[in-house]
């Protein structure tokens, strides 16, 4: 008895250790503050550093000596590993969410019933006014033509490489998917304009500007496609192919259906992704100031050109009208994800 | 307000997407009768430096003739001009004009044309700086080219002080802002620079800066508010820029007949003076930078509409483009350019410019 | 465990082990149709080669300069002079800089909000970051601009004055602002959302099997995530970073706003100047004339042959990687 007891008692104390309190944390954050303060109050300062950096390599050192004297070497590095994450937490977040509070509040300033429901049209540069309807019927556009060309072309890849692909082929069309997705837009718009407008197949519109779109969604449809029909459990196909149906049958009436939610929301993220894309766009189409809803001819503005136009001219005016279009456009791609993370939650497959 | 562009912004929606008769109504339609007025839509591009000035015009003829659409883009002058030699647009907008062996292919895209470079905008490069306590700087084109050439570097420079008695010049280094792209503008103020300080100003004139230091800065609009932000600061825009700016003030230009201010009519004293080199009814202009006329600003530029004396083809709309130039050079039209900060054409460069506009064929 | 799967969908994607020689008519043109859209994809890579190299060569073949290492670009002048050492130089090390900084931040978000956030206030923040990746270029190029440089130009000055020995944080002229390391900066903070996104959908797929097994072996959290985490992840990791390199080489706006673009090769990285490939395209492409419109594009079909290397380069070393993972 008594020797199992020892037993135990030892086993415990070697599994939990020395622990640092819960207080050191607080306490160290607190000094750390301290000797912050102090550097700030009397303009001490080592190397230039400013205070908040001193005062986080204080508690980053402090905390990592306290606990390589008490719980030792492992939990130490644990814990600068720890307070290094909610670091890089912290230093990432800032930026982002300055730049998501700038646009907020420029482009909330000239947000009105106006804004959205009437165009550029009449509208001189210099005045206030004016508004983006014409522009987010024209990125409505140009993003559904993107959408409707990609997605079915993207589907097909993607059921190809899941379904049907093998050997060489598969590998090819799967390695230059991957690099596809690498190609920066400008080039997509330049292989547009060089392939297409140059050679005089089509005008500078709105077609254009969602052609060279789908260069850049078509790699991110399969990409996502293919994720979500890998997951699709091979007990229904085999289920299904075991009872004759013929797999084209398979793959459109019980592959597709399963996966369908997620094929949806990577559909609505490969959207998300292209909206704001400005550097194709200005190399594909016309702005105009006006409603155009003729994609094939003629100019047609979208968001972010809308921007891009506005900014040049460089007005108070102008310029408080592109940060209201691009808090407008950032709403839009929110919406876009809110619907694409809803669906997915919704629809998610349970399996896994 | 409010409600008049509520009013303006669907009557555009309708006169484009429905093209029903019910909505087309309205009280528009009887102020048609004020100009001479063509209907349907035309494309044009092209010169940045004039944008502003043809989104006004484009505007005011709307407004007179609602059936019109006219959509300038500023792609800037060398694609504007390419995307017309290309039949894409039915005129283009060009801080050169064109010449050489692009205005024969401007030729050959009209047809045999020929194609014609009519100067309709002017502009004023105002010479902007940031300093709080001075007013009126004065700057000769030797001591703008040292600046920008970095030979000159802080205010207090005995050079500056020469020009400017009287005034508290900082002890700071002179913040220097340039374009960062091509543009016009920088072409016109480097050649002005080449042809009134050539010993201090030895680099190659051009639509890109190529002089070391400073900073650069994309597009007008950016150079603009660089210099608005940042003290002690200096740089070049087109005058219309300068407008609603908090800390930013156009320098005094003295080309050896006396400073003179920067305003439309000063600038458009050079720009009248200029020398027609272009044959007919081609007008391009050579401007004389030197100029020592009293009251004449010298850093001016003109901007150009390129287009087809005859040869434009039906479909892009002669009749339309004939109509909305011929405002342009209207009194109307060329009283705008003044209210927006940009320079009229007068003088008989203007009665030249009808003649040019009125020869245009409208089939 | 994803292997397994992979075997038997080839099994069962194999049509002959299903109905024998016999493939209906149904199979084959759904076959043909989906494979199609397969080699679309390989059409469309190798047109966008196709066309970038037959419109630049014209202007190759008129420039008097070595295409590579010539500092100027002039291209619209007789003789045409121009070459891409000053845009490849400023692309790599706003790249570098970029990813020196994205990628450990990156993980280091994506880690967070893995392991060590609450499930819902992680999903929260995921999306926050996921929305940024929405947010126009010109907008971070303005917020660069006139938000972000003013603010961290002390930092570029604290690294001329204690590090100033280092030959790249030399300043000469005094100026801080407009540099490439700015440039690096915004790119960093732009490419943030892509690779954190990407490494936490990765480390989200770790077999929750092997996070308990090493927790329940007495592993602390840090020695979980280095031990299960990483070995699994590791060519997902890559892929985020390479994917976040990508938009990094090839961003445009930001960066032409940013830049005070320059043609000289400044190894002062604090210094205003540089020049990237994509920015250079967006500032001169209005006023060029044919031979620049072409020269432009030349300089693109560099970019894209850049960004080809970059992501052939990341397959490879996942492919290999993939053999040696103990996950698998």
């Amino acid at each position: 008895m008594s020797v199992v007891e020892t037993q135990k008692a030892g086993l415990e104390g070697q599994l939990s250790g020395r622990r640092l309190p819960r207080w050191s944390t607080p306490a160290l954050a607190g000094g750390a503050l301290i000797v912050g303060l102090i550097v700030q109050l009397t303009g001490w300062t080592v190397v230039g550093l400013a205070p908040g950096v001193i005062a986080a390599v204080v508690f980053l050192l402090g905390q990592a000596i306290a606990s390589l004297a008490i719980e030792g070497r492992r939990h130490s590095k644990d814990r600068i590993a720890t307070t290094l994450i909610y670091a890089t937490f912290v230093v990432a977040l800032t930026p982002l969410l300055w730049i998501l509070i700038t646009v907020l509040v420029k482009g909330l300033s000239v947000f009105d019933w106006t804004f959205f429901t009437s165009t550029m049209r009449n509208v001189s540069p210099r005045q206030p006014g004016g508004g983006i309807l014409h522009a987010f019927l024209g990125t409505l556009e140009q993003v559904g033509i993107a959408t409707l060309v990609s997605v079915p072309i993207g589907l097909l890849a993607a059921i190809y490489l899941v379904e049907f692909g093998k050997g060489r082929l598969k590998f090819w069309i799967s390695f230059f998917v991957d690099v596809m997705t690498g190609v920066p837009s400008i080039v997509a718009g330049l292989f547009i304009y060089t392939a297409l407008i140059l050679t005089g197949v089509l005008q500078q519109s709105g077609f254009a500007a969602a052609l060279a779109l789908c260069i850049l969604m078509i790699p991110v449809v399969i990409r996502s496609s293919e994720e979500m029909l890998k997951i699709v459990p091979n007990d229904l196909r085999e289920a299904a192919l075991a009872l004759g149906v013929p797999k084209w049958k398979v793959i459109l009436r019980i592959v597709v259906p399963t996966a369908i939610s997620g094929l949806i929301t990577g559909a609505m993220l490969a959207v998300a992704r292209v909206a704001g894309e400005t550097a194709p766009l200005l190399l594909t189409t016309f702005l105009a100031q006006d409603i155009n809803l003729n994609a094939f001819n003629g100019s047609q503005t979208s968001l972010p050109t809308f921007i891009w136009d506005q900014i040049s001219r460089g007005t108070s005016s102008s310029v408080n009208r592109a940060w209201g279009a691009a808090l407008a456009l950032i709403l839009f791609v929110l919406i876009i994800y809110a619907a694409a993370r809803i669906l997915a939650a919704r629809f998610a497959p349970k399996s896994r | 307000m409010r409600l008049t562009r509520i009013l303006i912004g669907s009557t555009a929606a309708c006169a484009t997407v429905l093209t029903l008769a019910a909505c087309g109504g309205g009280g528009s339609s009887s102020s048609s009768a004020n100009a001479d007025c063509a209907s349907g839509s035309i494309k044009a591009a092209g010169s940045s430096a004039q944008g502003n000035a043809m989104t006004d015009w484009i505007n005011s003829y709307q407004t007179q003739c609602p059936d019109a659409t006219i959509d300038y883009q500023a792609v800037g002058s060398g694609a504007g001009v390419e995307q017309f030699v290309a039949k894409q647009t039915s005129f283009a907008g060009t801080d050169s004009g064109v010449k050489d062996a692009d205005l024969a292919k401007a030729n050959e895209r009209c047809s045999g044309g020929p194609a014609i470079n009519i100067p309709l905008v002017g502009g004023a490069i105002a010479v902007v700086y940031n300093l709080t306590d001075v007013d009126g700087l004065i700057l000769t084109s030797d001591v703008l080219a040292k600046i920008f050439a970095s030979t000159i570097t802080k205010w207090n420079d005995p050079a500056i002080a020469a020009l400017n008695a009287g005034k508290s010049l900082p002890d700071a280094t002179i913040a220097q802002f340039h374009r960062s792209d091509s543009s016009g503008t920088t072409d016109n103020f480097t050649k002005y620079l080449t042809a009134t300080a050539p010993s201090v100003w030895t680099f190659a004139p051009g639509k890109d800066w190529v002089a070391p230091g400073g900073q650069g800065a994309k597009g007008s609009d950016q150079v603009i508010a660089s210099v608005d932000g940042t003290a002690n600061s200096i740089g070049y825009v087109e005058l219309s820029y300068l407008d609603g700016m908090q800390n930013t003030k156009a320098a005094l230009i003295d080309n050896g007949g006396g400073p003179v201010e920067a305003t439309s009519a000063t600038a458009a004293t050079t720009i009248a003076a200029a020398a027609v080199t272009g044959s007919g009814n081609d007008l391009l202009l050579k401007i004389d930078y030197t100029t020592k006329a009293s009251g004449a600003y010298p850093i001016v530029l003109v901007t150009y509409e390129v287009a087809c004396e005859k040869g434009l083809s039906a479909d892009q709309n002669p009749a339309l483009v004939k109509s909305f130039l011929t405002f342009a050079a209207s009194d109307a039209g060329q009283s705008q350019l003044t209210t927006s900060g940009y320079v009229p054409i007068t003088g008989t460069l203007l009665a030249k410019v009808r003649t040019a506009v009125s020869s245009l064929a409208t089939s | 465990m994803s292997t397994s799967t992979d075997e038997t969908a080839k099994s069962a994607a194999d049509p002959a082990g299903i109905s024998g020689a016999a493939i209906r008519a149904g199979d084959r043109s759904f076959l043909g149709l989906s494979r199609g859209a397969g080699i679309l994809v390989l059409a469309v890579m190798a047109a966008i080669a196709a066309f970038l190299v037959w419109k630049a060569i014209p202007s190759l073949q008129v420039d008097s300069a070595n295409f590579l290492t010539e500092q100027s670009w002039l291209p619209d002048q007789t003789p045409s002079v121009f070459g891409i050492a000053v845009l490849a130089f400023g692309t790599f090390v706003t790249a570098v800089i970029a990813m020196l900084i994205a990628v450990p931040i990156g993980f280091g978000i994506a880690l967070f909000i893995a392991y060590y956030a609450r499930p819902k206030f992680g999903k929260a923040l995921g999306f926050i970051v996921d929305l940024l990746a929405a947010v126009p270029s010109i907008i971070f190029g303005l917020w660069g601009l006139y938000n972000f440089m003013p603010a961290v130009t002390s930092f570029a000055e604290w690294l001329t004055e204690y590090l100033g020995w280092i030959p790249i944080f030399a300043n000469d002229k005094q100026l801080w602002t407009k540099s490439l390391l700015m440039a690096g900066l915004v790119l960093a903070i732009m490419v943030l959302p892509t690779v954190s996104a990407i490494s936490r959908e990765v480390f989200l797929q770790v077999p929750r099997m092997h996070i308990e097994a090493s927790l329940a072996l007495g592993a602390t959290r840090w020695e979980m995530i280095k031990m299960a985490v990483f070995p699994f992840s590791r060519p997902g990791m890559i892929s985020a970073a390479m994917l976040g390199l990508g938009r990094a080489l090839g961003e445009t706006i930001a960066v032409a706003l940013i830049l005070s673009a320059v043609f000289e090769v400044n190894t002062h990285i604090t210094e205003p100047g540089g020049n990237s490939f994509a920015a250079n395209i967006a500032l001169k492409w209005g006023e060029a004339g044919e031979v620049g419109r072409s020269a432009l594009i030349a300089s693109g079909l560099v970019l894209f042959l850049i960004t080809l290397a970059v992501n052939m380069i990341a397959r490879w070393i996942i492919a290999r990687r993939k053999e040696f993972s103990g996950a698998n």
